[in-house]
């Protein structure tokens, strides 16, 4: 270790949903390295330590072949100005200050916006605009829940600080005793590393969340269930009557819902199912509900897209003003059915994580990607150009899941340009080059 | 005889940890092509850990190698893989009108790759 350290208290990972906001970052500036993340978890520590920044990767490449930033920019710029149905993807790992510069390109071009929320919770956020969202933030929770209740999802491997920061044995205001003081259940269709933290697992059958879900809702009610359901569900009713009184007599009970419920058949049934059941109990008690959200700006993405077009996802301004409609306007179904003809990705795979037929249509047309690593969407890309890390050398601003915005505070510098710098002149260029926004001609035949 | 089986995708620690030394880096490659099987599905079909299985679901199929979890862990006819390049190939593109595949519940046929 050299004498070249730095000391930085209090930065920020964004590795996932968390945005864990306490990391005390030892850094040798000759090493180039941060050489320990205290406070981060297994996740966060591979985080820091592969921060990519000395890789030594081309700034940019077109077509295969190394280039300058610049000339990567006016590749991208002439796709834009050309393309008639571009697609803008991805997002959720980048600031919020370059998800705007990303809108804003979307606006002046008529783009198809889309964010990797639409394959995350998606569902969640349609079941949001129909059954509405009780809610809380990650503090309140930690400082007063009682009864926690995870639905869905693997903390314990997706998001390990959710349980010892904000949740299970975190102290609070009210639960001065941490573990002690709450109620754990774990409801999943199979024992994943989570259930260890569980009080009480629950095995459902798969597919079977909502007549589960729905089940609950019944008995809170105070109505009766068919033994049955055990058949159907594969949980018995003494179960759900236990976990039904369990909510009812809480003092502030906690949903906290992963993509067990989105991902499955049901999709925003079953995150409505949730919601309308955490709505439900708030007759008798506090009860609050929150989807527990993968990457660490996912949550801004919704926030800044909602704000600047009114939608959080899913949104088409090829009229001249947006519209929301998911299965139409959303990157899955869109790039699957061979529609799009030019894409701009930020910090998103989909090279990697679409359909096999998604993946073909982005072969065909021309892809500019941003990313601080190389992923398969930069390897058929046409124009691939090298970004910062956000949180790690670049600044801003980023939601944590329960909707905090929090500041990132930078470790290293990095020889890339940040994703807004990029989109900041890309969307200078094609402004040029289009002469203004590309304003569709109204009722024209 | 191939039997059809419940393929569930999620997360992982050592998905994540991989993740981020690289997406094509063997450590990755290798979590992101292993598949857990309940213990006794595997020995029906004469597998031991670490041997390869062919999944084939109605949009494609990929080889990947096996593991064995107890059915406490994980019930007979299921089984888990970490995200990845291989379990998006047995992904449809259709999403009934929400945006999301079905990523977390693939039908797919079990075989062991002889050989
Ligand atoms: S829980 Fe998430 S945000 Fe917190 S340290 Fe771990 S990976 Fe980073």
């Amino acid at each position: 270790m050299s004498d070249n350290i730095r000391i930085i208290n209090d930065a920020t990972c964004t590795f996932c949903g968390c945005v864990c906001d306490d990391m005390h970052l030892t850094v040798d500036l000759d090493a180039h390295k941060i050489t320990k993340a205290e406070n981060a978890c297994v996740l966060g520590r591979a985080w820091f330590k592969e921060h990519g920044i000395d890789e030594k990767r081309p700034f940019a490449l077109i077509e295969g072949r190394e280039a300058s930033t610049e000339e990567a920019i006016e590749a991208s710029a002439q796709i834009l100005a050309n393309a008639r149905f571009p697609l803008i993807y991805g997002l959720s790992d980048t600031t919020c200050e370059a998800q705007r510069q990303a809108v804003a390109i979307a606006d002046m071009i008529g783009a198809n916006l889309d964010t990797t929320t639409s394959v995350c919770h998606g569902p969640s956020g349609m079941a949001f605009e129909g059954v509405g969202e009780s809610t809380a933030t990650l503090g309140e929770i930690r400082n007063r829940a009682d009864l926690l209740v995870f639905w869905g999802g693997n903390p314990a491997e997706s998001h390990p600080r959710l349980f010892t920061r904000y949740t299970v044995t975190a102290k609070g205001m009210y639960v001065p005793n941490g573990r002690k003081d709450r109620t754990v259940v774990l409801v999943d269709v199979r024992r994943s590393p989570s259930a260890a933290v569980a009080d009480i697992f629950v095995q459902v059958k798969p597919q079977r969340d909502f007549e589960v879900l729905w089940a609950l809702r019944a008995l809170v009610k105070g109505k009766r269930v068919d033994p049955n359901i055990e058949q159907v569900t594969g949980v018995p009713l003494a179960t759900l009557e236990d976990l039904a009184q369990r909510m009812k007599n809480c003092r502030f009970g906690a949903l906290l819902f992963g993509m067990g419920l989105t991902m499955t058949r049901g999709r925003h049934f079953n995150s409505g199912a949730l919601l309308a059941l955490a709505t439900d109990l708030n007759e008798y008690t506090h009860f609050v509900a929150k989807p527990v959200r993968g990457h660490g700006n996912v949550t801004g993405a919704d926030n800044v897209v909602s704000w600047q077009t009114g939608f959080p996802f899913g949104v088409n301004l090829g009229r001249g003003y947006p519209r929301f409609n998911p299965g139409e306007f959303t990157s899955a179904d869109l790039l699957g059915r061979g529609e799009a003809d030019a894409a701009l990705i930020i910090a998103a795979d989909p090279g990697a994580n679409f359909s096999h037929a998604a993946i073909e249509h982005l072969k065909r047309i021309p892809v500019i990607v941003l990313d601080p690593k190389l992923t398969h969407t930069g390897k058929l890309a046409r124009v691939a150009i090298t970004t910062a890390t956000y949180g790690i050398s670049v600044p801003g601003t980023v939601y944590r899941m329960d909707d905090v915005a929090i500041s990132l505070r930078t470790a290293l510098p990095s020889p890339y340009p940040s994703d807004e710098e990029v989109l900041t002149r890309i969307k200078e260029r094609v402004r040029e080059l289009l002469g203004g926004n590309r304003v569709p001609a109204m009722g024209a035949a | 005889m191939p039997e059809t089986m419940t393929l569930i995708g999620g997360r992982s620690s050592r998905q994540g940890t991989s993740l981020c030394a690289g997406k094509f880096e063997a450590e990755y490659i290798e979590v992101s092509s292993t598949v857990e099987m309940n213990a006794e599905d595997m020995a029906r079909l004469g597998l031991k850990d670490g041997d390869p299985v062919r999944l084939r679901s109605a949009s494609g199929e990929v080889s990947v190698r096996c593991k064995g979890r107890t059915t406490k862990d994980l019930p007979p006819g299921l089984l888990f893989i970490a995200y990845g390049p291989l379990s998006s190939r047995l992904m449809a593109s259709d999403t009934a009108g929400s945006g999301m595949p079905i990523s977390k519940h693939i039908e797919v046929t079990v075989e062991p790759v002889s050989g």
